[in-house]
């Protein structure tokens, strides 16, 4: 059959194409292990699909335009080019200078993180800080490109503070690192917003307030500030507000400290809305947002004797809907969905997911490569994506005996895992995440690239984020690695993927099509501009 | 030999990097050494029973490849290799050693045989290795980098042998899995180490 590509772009001025093709197909003719259960996904060719062809242009090869949203072709643009971290966080301008290449280790972004609305995107980073941006909002007639449609408000910083200081354990002599590991937006209920950031030990509460007006009239005080002898005033005088420059308070409301002995992996706010759960290796807990001397255990799976220890927890989160379930993943490959109401501390899982090993596929770094780096909960709560080192995996909460659509980002390393684990690359955790309407995942991976797979379909495409590509409102073109077959210009073999150029956090905004990667210091936050809106479910 | 070759030279990079994770910022992270450690245990495992194939002479265990209802390992079989290998069910991850030996089969064409077999055998009828997993390991802060002298190491090996120097395959492997047989002495994982 011939390779359809999925998510083939256009940009203008270049003259070869980069058809994209991960079908699933594909990947399991290679020697992978795990295989889908899903029945075969039906096969776009020209013939079937007289749409497609028409997308075709001449001289730009074996093409076809494809998008996983039903009304037509995606194509991702960058809504602004790069925001770099650094010295250069405060200023909304577009810092075009690509010659400093060394990056600060405190400057790699570590989360990434849009609000409800998706009108504020929050990232953190190895140093501690919080850099929220904000969606501008545009003026009539802003912006509006011919054939362009919805919006296109750029994201502009519009908060910084210093979340967490790097700390001292003086009991166990152990640096407790800065690292912002998770953040997570509380649902907005009044003017101001609040966000929880954790690092490896401390969870804090930050309510994030605008201030534009200030009290302006009053006279007990002379030009200078002070205080003016009381006999002198004669008047009562009302404090008038007055509009001033838009200022940006960002204060800590909550500290929640000494609730963890391991390093906090992950936190997640309960749909209640007034209580959230902090997993780390061993331990989750569960606190109330107004409470931060106490919280409760919800699960333990310490053995009583650490030498029996056999798994971890790797990564929790509460359910988006029904506010006693929640699902933790561990260094096994399992998940393990808990009902609050079966018991206080849910050591025992209400439901197990676990997929059958395949013996064929063992090697020295199986228990590795099938550590569980994220699971999510898909918008409608009835499905669950995760990520190990080489696969998605999509399950559905109503079956537990393996998952309902696995995906293969980067098969291609199976054969390399040797010097994966020499260079720690092995280790690496790797986030996905679902679209608005849950009908894509998108996860990260190595060179910069950055995956995206239809459900429907099950045809992944590959993106870039890398400053060369990604000139202020250029489309992103797919990229390939080569694995055998024909090469294509522009594929990249799989021994010149740069390894150090990971991208292992990103976002995708809650009803739009506009996604947020980090690339180590940089963020890229891509539009597409066909298909702003997603259609809903 | 390749693969004992590859099998230390991962478990030399693993203790490397608990070593130095140590001094790393932040403390020992836990998972990472759990990983690690169970990368290590692979490795041990797969290098005994590398080791023990080079030693013995082992043409008998190709049949049991084929019949693993085969009741008596020839007396010639009987070296450290097997009995590696039953020390391996019944302490450490069934899955493991099974595991090891399975890659020797992707990476050696003369695959070490007794291993192999060994592997078939649990694969075969133990789909359940990971709930068997590891109650001899070592915890994650009693993982010390020291390389003992090796006296020690061959030590162990020479009990292991004494004790399960006839049993079958499949009967040790019935004793595994009902909990009859007793579990030999563990082989802690610091030991293994000096076994390199």
């Amino acid at each position: 059959m011939t390779r359809k590509p999925a998510w083939a772009h256009c940009s203008r001025g270049r003259t070869h194409t980069h058809a994209c093709t991960h079908t699933r197909k594909d990947s399991s003719s290679s020697s992978s292990s795990s295989s889908s259960r899903r029945t075969a996904f039906s096969t776009l060719t020209s013939s079937t699909s007289p749409a497609l062809a028409a997308w075709a242009e001449p001289g730009w090869g074996e093409r076809a335009r494809f998008g996983p949203f039903p009304s037509g072709r995606a194509r991702w643009r960058v809504t602004l080019p790069r925001l770099q971290m650094g010295e250069d966080a405060e200023s909304p301008k577009i810092n075009h200078t690509f010659l400093r290449d060394y990056v600060t280790e405190a400057d790699v972004i570590s989360t990434v993180e849009f609000n409800q609305t998706g009108d504020l995107l929050a990232t953190g980073d190895k140093g501690g800080r919080v850099v929220i941006f904000q969606r501008e909002t545009e003026s009539k007639g802003e912006s509006e490109e011919a054939g362009e449609t919805g919006d296109s408000g750029e994201y502009n910083v519009y908060s910084t503070f210093q979340s967490h200081e790097p700390d001292f354990d003086y009991l166990k002599s152990l640096e407790i690192e800065e690292k912002i590991n998770k953040i997570k937006w509380l649902p907005q209920q009044n003017a101001a917003h609040f966000l929880l950031s954790t690092n490896d030990k401390t969870i804090k509460l930050w309510k994030v307030s605008e201030r534009d007006k200030r009290p302006e009239g009053y006279n007990l005080k002379d030009e200078e500030g002070r205080l003016k002898d009381i006999s002198t005033i004669t008047s009562l005088q009302v404090p008038v507000l007055k509009p001033t420059d838009l200022m940006v308070e960002v204060r800590p409301r909550r500290v929640f400290a000494n609730g963890h002995t391991y390093h906090v992996n992950s936190i997640s706010v309960n749909s209640d809305g007034e209580t959230y759960l902090s997993a780390d290796d061993l331990r989750i807990n569960m606190w109330h947002l107004g409470i931060t001397d106490r919280s409760f255990n919800i699960v333990d799976i310490k053995p009583a004797n650490m030498e029996d220890l056999t798994e971890v927890i790797t990564a929790a989160e509460f359910h988006p809907h029904h506010c006693h379930l929640f699902v933790y993943s561990s260094s096994k490959g399992t998940l393990r969905l808990c009902d609050m109401r079966a018991s206080a501390l849910c050591d025992k899982h209400t439901k197990l997911f676990e997929e059958p090993e395949d013996p064929g596929s063992r090697s020295f770094f199986s228990e590795i490569i099938s550590s569980v780096s994220d699971v999510k909960f898909s918008h409608s709560g009835r499905y669950l994506l995760t990520r190990d080192y080489l696969t998605a995996k999509v399950w559905d909460l109503n079956m537990d005996k393996g998952p309902v659509e696995t995906y293969q980002v980067h098969e291609y390393l199976r054969s390399k895992l040797c010097s994966l684990y020499e260079n720690d690359c092995i280790f690496d955790k790797f986030e996905c995440v679902w679209n608005s309407s849950d009908s894509v995942i998108m996860t990260g991976a190595y060179n910069s690239f950055f995956r995206m797979f239809d459900r429907e379909t099950g045809r992944g495409v590959t993106l870039e984020a890398w400053r060369e590509s990604s000139k202020p409102r250029a489309v992103l073109r797919t990229r390939r690695v080569y694995t055998g077959g024909k090469r294509r210009r522009g594929d990249v073999g799989v021994d010149s993927l740069d390894f150090t150029k990971k991208i292992l956090h990103m976002a995708w905004h809650p009803s739009e099509n506009i996604i947020a990667i980090a690339a180590t210091n940089n963020l890229y936050i891509f539009q597409d501009r066909v298909n702003p809106e997603t259609q809903t479910q | 030999m390749e693969v004992s070759a590859e099998a230390k030279r991962i478990m030399v990079v693993a203790l490397g990097k608990l070593y130095s994770s140590r001094s790393q910022r932040g403390g020992l992270r836990l998972h990472r050494s759990l990983l690690l450690t169970l990368v290590m245990k692979s490795a041990r495992d797969m290098y005994h029973a590398a080791q023990a194939t080079a030693e013995s002479v082992a043409p008998g265990c190709e049949e049991q490849q084929q019949q693993h209802q085969q009741e008596e390992h020839p007396a010639a079989q009987t070296t450290p290799e097997p009995t590696g290998a039953h020390v391996e069910f019944q302490g450490p991850p069934s899955l493991a050693t099974g595991e090891p030996r399975t890659s020797p089969r992707q990476e050696v064409g003369g695959s070490p045989m007794g291993g192999t077999c060994a592997a078939e055998n649990k694969e075969n009828q133990c789909p359940t290795g990971p709930a068997q997993h590891s109650r001899k390991r070592r915890g994650k802060a009693a993982v010390e980098p020291d390389f003992l002298p090796c006296k020690k190491a061959k030590l162990e090996q020479g009990n292991c042998s004494q004790q399960l120097i006839v049993n079958p395959v499949l009967v040790d492997y019935v004793n595994c899995s009902s909990g009859l047989g007793s579990p030999p002495t563990p082989m802690p994982l610091l030991r293994a180490i000096a076994a390199c």
